[in-house]
């Protein structure tokens, strides 16, 4: 070992992270030589960001090491990192848009003349980093005018101003074009004769195989291989990365579906990069799921059946007629219901009771001649959603916050199922449940289906999709890359279609 | 720029972007027009040295609103600044002195005392909301209520208890009532110190890094953070400077009216507070600039003086103040709010 660390630039070993319920990283091994593209990959939740978050000090690990350029390390922070040579461009970039370029650059460390700040210096420097990246935006433009790609751009000269030795990207082609993918290589080929590290996190195989020297695949927290890029095909990726026995966690499917109650034609957003030209459809007592990678725009596909997003085209037809969704409330008279995928900031009231949380989407039921509400009707609906979604609380009064996310979850489902909804969008409905609950989640949508409801649920979870769903649409880059059959496919056949744009 | 078929959709955006300065011409062309009488000199100094000790104040609050925070303490701070400089600065022939043993002072001393002592309260709002994390609302509603008392403590006091504190010295007077002659005219030296402030604040804003994190901590703190920027030093000191603007507002306001009360000042903050807003400055953080922020009070200014002069009832001038508040920041929003 002591011979390795004098070779490679960066050495995480044996690293583990512990979460209350979840080991996050298992004894997790990762070694990027100086000068190199190191992928990292893995499906989602493999737990490819909580390993940078343990660089980055985010996280503190329980276990293991980190070596770095010959020392060990243990940032506190990622402005420590930063300032030590380890940076990252993050998928959210994290810039001020009211500013311009290079104030965003050198933010935290402005050039100086006495007090003043060096415009000049500060434009020059910017420029020179820009000129030798050969990246051209204006220095002097404001960040809010940029495109994503800029920005990325952006971000990544703030990288190399720190004389970063190691660069991270967080999925970084997840929103640019073709173009834009091979001026991003460019940038990391000259990074690369600077003798800069790249470790770059992505699902694209065709961009992983073509832009990286090696590739470490995680799964479930744990450490599966690294490989020479060169050694390596997309089946092979695919198989490493997938390869786990799915064990009976789900219910056994009970719900036949019937005819078609939503015919969903050529959905284009009105903002892109979005979706465009999404076209199924659902049939009544079906499962549908959605399937794609972190950006390929499924939340913007129900959130715009919903009528939080505007469309530029396409059309909308339930049970034979065309209906139109500009706002949530429009579509929740036409017999929708949206469970959102943050809970925490875009579902529940958390200090509020569960009496409220239940029924506030179905306010007007319980209107009484008077115009007040009737606190018997409430409490019959509060205790059916208690009763029927078996959501364990010691009474209606308690607040929602105080109950496990499995038991919010179950609440909010029966919110909405209050509204008496024909057509429900779930979305991500089993993110940080545990394990029993989302069986009981699991058994909740089946009943729903077989009790005639059109479901489409999307989840990042794979074998939850192959569980629970009839159908997979798989989206991919806000296209749909493919429907498939839950009974006949496979992972693999969903993980290609998942890259194919 | 690229070509010509933008060149309308160019000219809609510049009027967007401009629309203030805009409104302001349009407004005086307005005024003018219903009375030609109103484009005097007179009438121009006039409303600047109305609008001089409000610009002051303003500056210092936009600072606070563009890191995304407020400052209802404004007003009262200014009251304090007021009666403690005329209580130091009573002629000393005046029957009525608060001090009767006082000395003269020279003009300078009062003046500074005031200042420390609205530095030293905008101070301790910047640590209880850079410090405590109390929202800058909640802080300075109390330090309003808070301070109100103190000023009403030191001057409802014996020997003559709750009388404006008038007669005062005529160097004061002179400060802040009088100008440099030109011609048959006199620049009120009130104007010269609003020019000299908002030149200080300008270079304060745009010159240095202390202007540059101000921006950076209300457009995006987190990122502000993370690249380095010690956010809670920034903020105190953003309110501290604030707080020496109202203090010199404050004695400016006791000069130039000739006395002071423990009301004098009283909701000047919502005043600067809409005339930032309607000057450009966003509340919700980031934005904001010293142009602005001055053709917002002018705007005000020029309504008040301009309306009175057209012979309008008061109570109708109040409507309309009200009216352009909420029509600029619909404007504003329309100009950065963006459909999902």
């Amino acid at each position: 070992m002591s011979e390795s660390s004098s070779t490679n630039l960066l050495e995480m070993l044996n690293i583990t992270k512990r979460f209350p319920g979840v080991l996050a990283l298992d004894n997790v091994s990762l070694k990027v030589r100086p000068g190199s593209v190191h992928a990292l990959m893995g499906e989602n939740g493999a737990g490819k960001s909580t390993l940078m978050k343990c660089l980055f000090g985010i996280y503190s690990m329980d276990e293991g090491k980190i070596h770095f350029d010959g020392k060990e390390i243990s940032f506190a922070n990622s402005k420590q990192a930063l300032e030590n040579g380890v940076s990252m461009v993050h998928q959210e970039l994290n810039q001020v848009r009211q500013q311009n370029v290079m104030d965003n650059l050198w933010l935290g460390r402005y050039p100086k003349k006495g007090i003043f700040i060096d415009e000049k210096k500060m434009y020059e420097e910017t420029k020179a980093i820009f000129d030798s990246l050969d990246i051209h935006i204006d220095p002097r433009s404001k960040v809010s005018t940029l495109s994503v790609s800029e920005m990325q751009m952006v971000e990544i000269a703030k990288a190399v101003s720190y004389h970063s030795k190691i660069i991270v990207m967080d999925e970084p082609t997840s929103s640019l074009t073709e173009t834009e993918v091979n001026h991003l290589f460019r940038i990391i080929r000259r990074l690369q004769s600077e003798n800069v590290a790249i470790i770059y996190i992505s699902h694209k195989m065709e961009e992983i195989l073509k832009i990286s020297d090696e590739v470490t695949i995680m799964r479930d927290g744990q450490y599966i291989a690294t490989k020479s890029a060169k050694d390596l095909t997309t089946d092979e990726i695919i198989k490493l990365m997938v390869g786990r026995d799915l064990s009976q966690r789900f219910p056994e499917k009970v719900n036949k579906p019937g005819d078609v109650i939503l015919k969903v034609s050529d959905l284009t957003a009105e903002t892109q990069p979005s979706f465009s030209n999404v076209s199924f459809e659902l049939k009544k007592g079906e499962i549908i799921g959605i399937a794609g990678l972190v950006g390929s725009k499924r939340t913007e596909v129900v959130e715009a059946l919903f009528g939080i997003r505007a469309l530029s085209s396409g059309s909308i037809e339930l049970n034979g007629k065309l209906v139109n969704n500009p706002t949530p409330q429009h579509a929740i008279k036409n017999g929708f219901a949206l469970v959102t995928e943050e809970r925490r900031s875009t579902g529940i009231f958390p200090d509020l009771s569960i009496s409220f949380n239940s029924i506030i989407s179905n306010m007007k039921h319980y209107k009484t001649k008077s115009g007040f509400l009737s606190n018997s009707k409430v409490a019959d609906d509060t205790k059916w959603v208690i009763d029927s979604m078996n959501v364990k609380t010691p009474s209606q009064k308690t607040p929602i916050g105080s109950l496990s996310g499995g038991n919010q979850q179950k609440v909010i489902i029966g919110r909405w199922l209050l509204t008496k909804p024909e057509i429900l969008l779930l979305d991500e409905p089993t993110r940080g449940i545990d394990v029993g609950a989302k069986f009981e989640i699991y058994q909740l949508i089946n009943e729903l289906a077989a009790d005639g409801k059109g479901i489409i649920m999307i989840s990042s979870e794979m074998p939850e999709l192959l569980g629970v769903t009839d159908r997979i649409l798989v989206m991919s880059n806000g296209k749909a890359a493919g429907i498939v059959d839950t009974s006949t496919t496979s992972q693999e056949e969903i993980m290609r279609l998942a890259a194919l744009y | 720029m690229k070509n010509s078929a933008s060149q309308t959709t160019n000219i809609t955006k510049w009027l967007f972007d401009n629309v203030i300065y805009v409104f302001l011409i349009l407004l005086v062309v307005g005024i003018v027009i219903a009375s030609p009488d109103f484009l005097s000199v007179t009438n121009l100094i006039n409303i600047l040295s109305q609008s001089s000790s409000r610009i002051i104040i303003a500056l210092g609050m936009a600072g606070i609103l563009i890191t995304a925070g407020t400052d209802l303490s404004a007003g009262r701070m200014v009251g304090l600044a007021a009666v403690v400089s005329a209580s130091m600065l009573q002629a000393g022939d005046y029957a009525y002195k608060m001090y009767p043993n006082l000395p003269e002072l020279p003009l300078i001393v009062p003046i500074l005392i005031a200042m420390l002592a609205t530095g030293l309260i905008a101070t301790l709002n910047g640590v209880i909301v850079a410090k405590l994390h109390v929202p800058p609302f909640i802080a300075t509603l109390g330090m309003m209520i808070g301070v109100y008392g103190m000023t009403s403590i030191y001057f409802d006091r014996p020997p003559y208890g709750a009388q404006p504190i008038g007669g005062l010295s005529e160097k004061f007077t002179t400060f802040a009532q009088r100008g440099i002659p030109i011609g048959s005219y006199e620049i009120p030296y009130l104007v010269l110190y609003a020019i000299i402030a908002t030149v200080v604040i300008w270079v304060i804003w745009n010159k240095t890094q202390l202007g540059k994190n101000m921006f950076a901590i209300g457009g995006n703190p987190e990122a502000a953070k993370v690249s380095g920027v010690n956010v809670a030093r920034n903020l105190i000191i953003i309110y501290m400077i604030a707080g020496l603007l109202y203090g010199f507002s404050g004695t400016l306001e006791a000069g130039r009216v000739g006395s002071a009360t423990n009301n004098t000042g009283n909701m000047y903050e919502l005043d600067a507070i809409a005339a930032c807003v309607v000057g450009g400055v966003s509340l919700s953080g980031g934005i904001g600039s010293v142009p602005g922020v001055v053709t917002g009070v002018l705007i005000f200014q020029i309504i008040n003086y301009g309306l009175a002069f057209l012979g309008v009832s008061p109570y109708i001038q109040f409507i309309v103040k009200g009216l352009i508040i909420v029509v600029a920041v619909a404007f504003d929003m329309r100009k950065h709010a963006k459909k999902k």
